[in-house]
């Protein structure tokens, strides 16, 4: 049986940044009929659910993302886990992460949240400029994520993430470079770095659409991949997906789940869910989802079946992105010109695998659409 | 007294008359009100434009194929007329068409809005009718509108045509004020037709409409004798003989008649299928002794304007091929012939008597038969002689001799322009940078003024108007005739996209404009071809030699940086959607080029980014 991974979605935020188009609420957004306090209660429920439909089935990891899960509180998070453990046989050496903003932890609630099992920690730095904060309207402050990802450390998390976004506007070179550093003196053993995406519907669409701030550039963004990719694996932690650099060792693998197309869970809403190739997803809104669950039903909103044909699509466009890449069946052909451009890697093509060179991560869309033509 | 039936109407009481107008000064209006006053059309029966048949004349306000109304009417000397309004198209494409209904005619409406003035196409269709030495009667429309300026507009119409402002007719075609005034003056003025009723019937075509259940139904002016039905008629310019299924007239729906006679207006049917078996401008007689002099001014209609035409999606080529067919079963002047392009598939090359012509062609194809098309820049016909002597007809850059050639010709035309004289210093220079020859200034009034230009009908098909209209605000009126050709320093300017010329982006143009070409279509290109994963250079050549190149620089990047749980199915999508652009993608050697790039270099407006 794949390993079975559970997401957590907590859709809270204190504010919303400018770049983010994530199904979170802050406190004005979420409005009235479901609050903030006592809403671990309905993704407990949602697990109840849920055992109910899976049976007992090994768990090796939960990721609690959001939003920003710590919002809820460090007690009600060991709950949610407390209930998965009601339900599944967590695996031995499972991995538990939650997502946290340097800003909305103390070390208190470290200790509880590692105290209540979980193992991995991952905070949102995006950058250490302040000008570059305030584009993203991050409200945190640089330093912090220093700070915080110590304290995490002397709670005895196994493993801490700092995640990064470049090519914010106004962004330079040297900011990058700043913030990289500042991620090595933390000390951590995972960085997830981003280029920003610029979404519809978000403050910073509006501001780009009116030309207030620059789209960010494509080729400036390609610049600070490398000046990320010659960073990181010097300070001993090589790439293992196109956005994620760790030691040896500190993968996070309920990430990897994803990208392995493994099966895995989501609760709360908007969260998504595979099974053996079934995906689905609840419905978006916290009021909706609470009402439902509360009422012992499914908060499934819509899914699909995928086809033979899709399927073996999302295994190459996701497997493609690790490091270990995808094996290579019939597309050997177009494989061989893929190599020729320098988009893959020569020996692992040898050895009949498709692995990404760094031009060709950086123009991953080209390879998949060459090895998926139809 | 009853009124006088088709056939059996003396020639003293008809009146064959048009109106010449501007599109939008109101003539389907006016002709309108003339049904209703008449009474052959009822208040509950009338739509607005009754004789604008097609979608596109009615929406576009315009008269592509011109109609014969048969009007009585009991005017108030008491007697019963027959008012024949023979209605003309209304653009500079179908100047021919347009002379023929004048030839039908003896008296001309001129019918100006009270608000705007004469343009240019009016005036160059007044002077068409005063060759004709058609009866004008001036009119002003619109007086009831609060921008009208009848007393200005009377006396700029009175010191064109020479006669005193008071006698120009002031009618409000929406309300119907005037028009009785007006109908008795058409009564009055105009001159009853003049033939000879036993000499051999002569009748003159002067328009031909393809219709899907009666086949082509042929309008005609009987000039001398008579023709009647069931007898068998020649078409005087091929001799062809056709059975004469039915005569009538339209009075406004089609009643069959015995027959008609001299100076009436009507249909006739035989039964053919295409109206190149039924020319405007030929001449019909009887099988049976028959004509032997046919009358004058018969042309045959000759495309001057070419562009390829070829469907977006490869696989509506046969299509095109069938709305082509049936589109040219109506549409004498149309040509076309299979063409293929590296760049655009299967097409075809076209053939048009102008610009107008071109768009009717285009839409009617995209309209009524459900196609989306591309047209490659229109480019004019030309006369290429070569250093052996040899000459040659080009009609398509390919065809354009790749060696030096002894001398080039193209076509020119007389145009004539109207328009408020603050704008003439801006007209003048663009009329200069089109290569034209200022053949004449005069003021119509204080405020609006008439040039005449000799211009290379190349430099109008290219986007002229719209730059006319932009620098005038839209005040401008253009109108103009082809005069002849002359020699030119001509060149074709090829575009090539990584080393490899893109055909549909070739044109014949003036050396000294060849490098603005150049520039602009690289410039273009270069916003609208994605960039690919190696450099592409963007050229401009004459023969061997690069004029201007851009540069589209390599991709780096193309990856959604995020993939996590959340995104997969809409990441899938997105990829899908993607591999579904690939297919439209079309390959110039190693360039994956847009359909939607090819379809916005070609248009002539900016590129929006």
């Amino acid at each position: 049986m794949t390993p079975l991974g559970i997401y957590v979605h907590v859709p809270f935020c204190a504010s919303r940044c400018g770049y983010c188009d994530f199904n979170t609420y802050t406190a004005q957004e979420l409005g009235p009929g479901v609050d903030r306090a006592g809403f671990h209660e309905h993704l407990i429920a949602e697990i109840d659910l849920a055992a109910g439909a899976l049976g007992p089935r090994e768990v090796s990891t939960v990721f609690i993302g959001g939003g920003t899960p710590t919002l809820l509180g460090a007690d009600p998070l060991v709950g949610i886990l407390d209930a998965i453990r009601r339900h599944f046989p967590l695996a031995p050496d499972a991995e538990i992460t939650t997502e946290a903003n340097p800003d909305s932890v103390d070390r208190e609630m470290l200790d509880t949240l590692r105290a209540g099992g979980v193992t991995r920690i991952s905070f949102g730095m995006q950058s250490a400029a302040p000008h570059v904060l305030a584009v993203l309207e991050r409200t945190h402050t640089p330093g912090m994520a220093r700070e915080v990802a110590g304290w995490a450390r002397e709670s005895g998390f196994e493993h801490i993430n700092i995640d990064l976004i470049y090519g914010t506007p106004g962004e330079t070179d040297d900011d990058l470079r700043a913030s990289l550093d500042e991620v090595l003196a933390a000390d951590v053993d995972h960085v997830s770095a981003y280029a920003l995406i610029v979404e519809d519907g978000t403050a910073l669409g509006r501001r780009v659409a009116r030309g207030e701030v620059p789209a960010p550039d494509d080729d400036v963004c390609a610049d600070r991949y490398v000046i990320i990719d010659d960073t990181l694996p010097a300070a001993g932690m090589p790439w293992y997906e196109i956005s994620n650099w760790a030691r040896p060792g500190a993968e996070c693998r309920h990430n990897l789940g994803y990208w392995r197309n493994a099966d895995w869970w989501g609760i709360g809403p908007g969260a998504h869910s595979h099974r053996s190739g079934e995906r689905w997803w609840n419905v978006k809104h916290p009021t909706r989802y609470a009402a439902s669950v509360a009422q012992g039903v499914s908060p499934r909103d819509d899914g699909e079946t995928l086809t033979r044909e899709q399927r073996a699509t999302e295994e190459l466009m996701l497997g493609v992105r690790t490091r270990e890449g995808v094996l290579l069946a019939d597309a050997r052909h177009d494989a061989e010109a893929l190599v020729r451009d320098g988009l893959l890697d020569p020996h692992a093509f040898a050895e009949g695998r498709a692995v990404l060179t760094r031009r060709g991560r950086l123009l991953t869309n080209q390879v998949v659409r060459a090895l998926t033509r139809d | 007294m009853a009124a006088p039936q088709p056939g059996a109407t003396d020639p003293s009481v008809i009146r064959n008359f048009c109106i010449i107008a501007h599109i939008d000064h109101g003539k389907s209006t006016l002709a309108d009100r003339m049904l209703q006053a008449t009474g052959v059309v009822d208040e509950r029966s009338m739509r607005a434009q009754y004789l604008d048949r097609m979608d596109i004349e009615r929406e576009r306000g315009i008269t592509i194929k011109s109609q014969a109304v048969r009007l009585p009417y009991r005017a108030d000397d008491g007697v019963s007329y027959v008012l024949n309004l023979i209605d003309t198209p209304g653009h500079v494409d179908f100047t021919y068409e347009v002379s023929r209904s004048l030839a039908a005619c003896e008296g001309a409406v001129l019918l100006v809005d009270a608000a705007q003035g004469i343009e240019a196409q009016t005036l160059a269709n007044l002077y068409l009718a005063l060759e004709n030495d058609l009866t004008i009667i001036p009119v002003l429309n619109k007086i009831d509108l609060p921008a009208a300026q009848p007393e200005k507009y009377a006396a700029e119409l009175a010191h064109i045509i020479g006669c005193s402002p008071a006698d120009i007719l002031k009618v409000s075609a929406k309300t119907g004020e005037g028009v009785h005034a007006l109908l008795e003056e058409i009564v009055h003025l105009i001159p009853p037709p003049v033939g000879n009723a036993d000499a051999p019937a002569r009748a003159l075509i002067f328009d031909s409409v393809y219709d899907t259940y009666r086949g082509v139904v042929t309008y005609v002016r009987v000039v001398d004798g008579r023709i009647a039905s069931r007898e068998r008629i020649t078409m005087m310019s091929t001799g062809a003989v056709h059975e004469l299924l039915e005569v009538g007239v339209i009075s406004p729906e089609p009643k069959p008649a015995d027959g008609l006679g001299v100076g009436e207006v009507g249909y006739l049917i035989t039964g053919v299928k295409d109206v190149r078996q039924s020319r405007v401008g030929d001449t019909v007689t009887a099988a049976q002794r028959g004509a032997t002099d046919a009358l004058g001014g018969y042309q045959d209609p000759k495309p001057m304007v070419f562009s390829g035409l070829y469907p977006i999606d490869g696989s509506d080529y046969p299509e095109l091929r069938d709305a082509l067919d049936r589109l040219k079963l109506n549409d004498a002047a149309l040509v076309y012939e299979p063409e293929t392009s590296l760049a655009l598939g299967f097409g075809f090359r076209c053939g048009f008597l102008g610009l107008l012509h071109m768009e009717i062609v285009r839409e009617r194809l995209e309209r009524e038969h459900n196609l989306d098309l591309i047209s490659t820049a229109p480019n004019v016909i030309y006369r290429v002689m070569r250093d052996d002597g040899q000459e040659l007809v080009v009609t398509n850059p390919s065809e354009f001799p790749n060696q030096k050639v002894a001398k080039i010709f193209e076509p020119i035309v007389k145009a004539t322009i109207i328009l408020p004289s603050e704008f003439v210093g801006t007209v003048m220079e663009l009329c200069q940078q089109r290569r034209g020859t200022l053949l004449g200034m005069d003021y119509l009034s204080e405020e609006r003024v008439e040039l005449r230009y000799t211009l290379p009908l190349a430099e109008i098909v290219f986007d002229f108007f719209d730059q006319l209209k932009s620098r005038t605000r839209g005040y401008a009126s253009l109108d103009y005739e082809l005069t002849g050709e002359q020699d030119a320093d001509l060149v074709k300017v090829d575009i090539l996209l990584h080393g490899d010329p893109v055909d549909a982006f070739s044109a014949i143009v003036h050396r000294e404009k060849a490098m603005a070409y150049g520039t602009m279509m690289t410039a273009k290109l270069k916003e609208l071809i994605p960039r690919q994963q190696f450099e592409v250079p963007i050229q401009a050549a004459i023969g061997s030699r690069v004029i201007t190149r851009e540069t589209i620089r390599a991709m780096r990047k193309d990856v959604l940086a995020k993939c996590y749980g959340g995104d997969i199915t809409r990441k899938r999508k997105l990829l899908e959607k993607q591999k579904e652009g690939k297919k439209r993608m079309k390959m110039v050697g190693k360039v994956e080029v847009p359909q939607e790039a090819f379809i916005a270099a070609l248009s002539t407006t900016e590129v929006k980014k």
